[in-house]
């Protein structure tokens, strides 16, 4: 750990959300949360529902703004960025260059083809049209979508394709930084196969990784490191995982 | 990251009253006083100190109820009304730094002309109903101090083809069309000067459903291709949500935040905000 370069540092991050239609009523998400992430690391999160496990990882592609604590980000140029408090034209750069989120749901453009949902990523990087077309349907290939699907709206897919769908739509676009939450929720033993290789390759490729999981064999196969957050999320406790040998 | 995008417009404390206007409008009204009403001369204060910048590419999107002047922002913007204060300044019109609610009205329309496109909620107010569909865009293009009738035609057939209006009712009136169609033979019209800047007040309001993601479709195929900047005024959410990256939410004439589109909606700050989204989703 020691001799990686952090990417990644979260210091004393807290998120309290006040409620302003139940008169201000103040709802923890999290409460002093520090870990920092290796350049090239996967970290595990753990923990029950509610632990705030989610909100960390909101807050640092921030749909959610931090109430105290920090963000450090260290940019592909090296330069160092707080997530929490940068331009928020800044954030969405970073977004599109360098920082992939994985949420638990698809939310997709309303008919969009699957092939087009991912070519729209790298189009916004400003790739060509069929250039972007070309590499979606290798990812499509990849995570093993049907070929009858790929011209088809991802609304009409089930949930382990679309679940798919949204991985490729983030690893697409070849992010430094990746943030997965329950990546492997509700898929088949098949399926999460696929997504673990597809995990493992982005590792390997140098992508720095923070993912939550329930499913912890699947975690284990896949993370240098797991923390634990308790109910009511202030407390974190690092374990350190033995890395598996494949 | 050191790279900065382009700032192609720049808006300072714009301000639009109706009435005779005094001292304390400003101040009296606003989400704070709960209106936009002044107390003390009943000048209704449409938009009051309104500032952001919008980034060569970026959609901005701009959420609030009815009355919460976010239509009068965009008349403003393109002179349809003029704005009692404040400044406006363009990145392609003289240094950059120059106010363009302060010019002349010769340079106020070459700045509209050449700088700026606007789509309405009601396509009518954008085209002529009895010009045909390829003489609307012309229009445009001639204010656009372009002149050449064979280029003037194949730029106008090739927008129309862009906005998915058959070729064959290039020489019809919209007159005829259906709202959808005569929708994007304004958006192909807004297009014609290739403007750095897209102002849509609106844009899918009034067209179901089916129309309305189609519209939306070309608009963010036209972000896509064309890289323009666009702000996107509107009450519905969900539009705000598949197009704009960030979002400002106007109540009683002023902006009471600002986020990125994903954070207005999932962690949205003020009271207003939270009632907005919890009310619609």
């Amino acid at each position: 750990m020691t001799d990686r370069r952090e990417i990644l540092a979260v210091r004393q991050l807290s998120k309290r959300f006040t409620l302003h239609i139940l008169d201000g009523k103040m709802i923890t998400g999290c409460e002093d949360v520090s870990f920092s992430l290796g350049e090239g690391e996967f970290l595990g999160i753990t923990g029950p529902s509610g632990a705030g496990k989610s909100t960390v990882i909101k807050c640092i592609y921030r749909t959610y703004l931090s109430s105290t604590g920090s963000v450090l980000y260290t940019s592909g140029d090296g330069s160092r960025v707080d997530l929490a408090l940068a331009p928020e034209r800044q954030v969405i750069r970073l977004r599109r260059q360098e920082i992939g989120y994985v949420s638990q749901f698809l939310k997709v453009m309303p008919r969009v083809p699957a092939v087009d949902v991912l070519a729209g990523e790298l189009r916004q990087k400003g790739w060509e049209i069929e250039q972007a077309r070309q590499r979606a349907r290798e990812y499509l290939e990849m995570m093993s979508i049907n070929h009858k699907l790929w011209d088809a709206y991802p609304s009409t897919f089930s949930g382990g394709e679309q679940q798919r769908i949204n991985l490729a739509r983030a690893l697409i676009s070849g992010p430094r930084l990746l943030l997965l939450d329950e990546p492997t929720a509700s898929l088949d033993i098949e399926t999460k196969q696929i997504v673990v290789c597809v995990l493992r390759e982005m590792k390997e490729g140098g992508a720095s990784i923070i993912g939550i999981f329930h499913d912890l064999d699947v975690m284990e196969r896949l993370v240098d490191r797991a923390f634990n957050m308790k109910e009511g999320s202030e407390a974190l406790q690092p374990t350190r995982m033995e890395r598996d040998a494949l | 990251m050191a790279v900065e995008q382009e700032i192609v417009l720049t808006v300072r404390n714009l301000s639009k009253l109706y009435g005779p206007g005094c001292p304390d409008c400003l101040s009296l009204t606003g989400p704070e006083a709960g209106t936009n009403i002044c107390p003390r001369c009943h000048t209704i204060v449409a938009c009051n100190g309104v500032s952001f910048e919008l980034e060569s590419g970026e959609i901005l999107g701009i959420v609030g109820e009815s009355g919460s002047g976010k239509s009068t922002l965009v008349r403003c913007l393109y002179f349809d009304e003029d704005a009692t204060s404040g400044e406006c300044c363009f990145s392609a019109f003289g240094d950059g730094r120059a106010n363009a609610f302060a010019q002349t009205s010769q340079a106020r329309r070459y700045i509209r002309n050449h700088l700026l496109g606007i789509v309405y909620q009601n396509p009518l107010m954008g085209i002529k109903p009895h010009f045909t569909a390829g003489g609307n865009v012309a229009e445009k293009l001639l204010t656009a101090d372009v002149y050449n009738v064979s280029a003037i035609r194949q730029r106008a057939a090739a927008l129309l083809e862009r906005t998915e209006v058959p070729l064959a009712r290039m020489d019809d009136f919209p007159a005829h069309f259906s709202g959808g169609m005569q929708q994007r033979v304004q958006i192909a019209k807004a297009l014609a000067n290739n403007p750095p800047v897209l102002l849509l007040d609106e844009v899918t309001t009034g067209l179901d459903v089916s129309v309305q993601a189609r519209v939306l479709d070309l608009i963010k195929e036209i972000q896509q291709d064309l890289g323009i900047a666009m702000l996107v005024v509107s009450h519905d959410l969900g539009v705000i949500r598949i197009l704009a990256d960030r979002t400002a939410v106007m109540q009683h004439g002023q902006v009471l935040e600002f986020g990125l589109t994903d954070q207005i909606l999932e962690d949205p700050q003020h009271r207003y905000t939270q009632l907005l989204v919890h009310s619609t989703l």
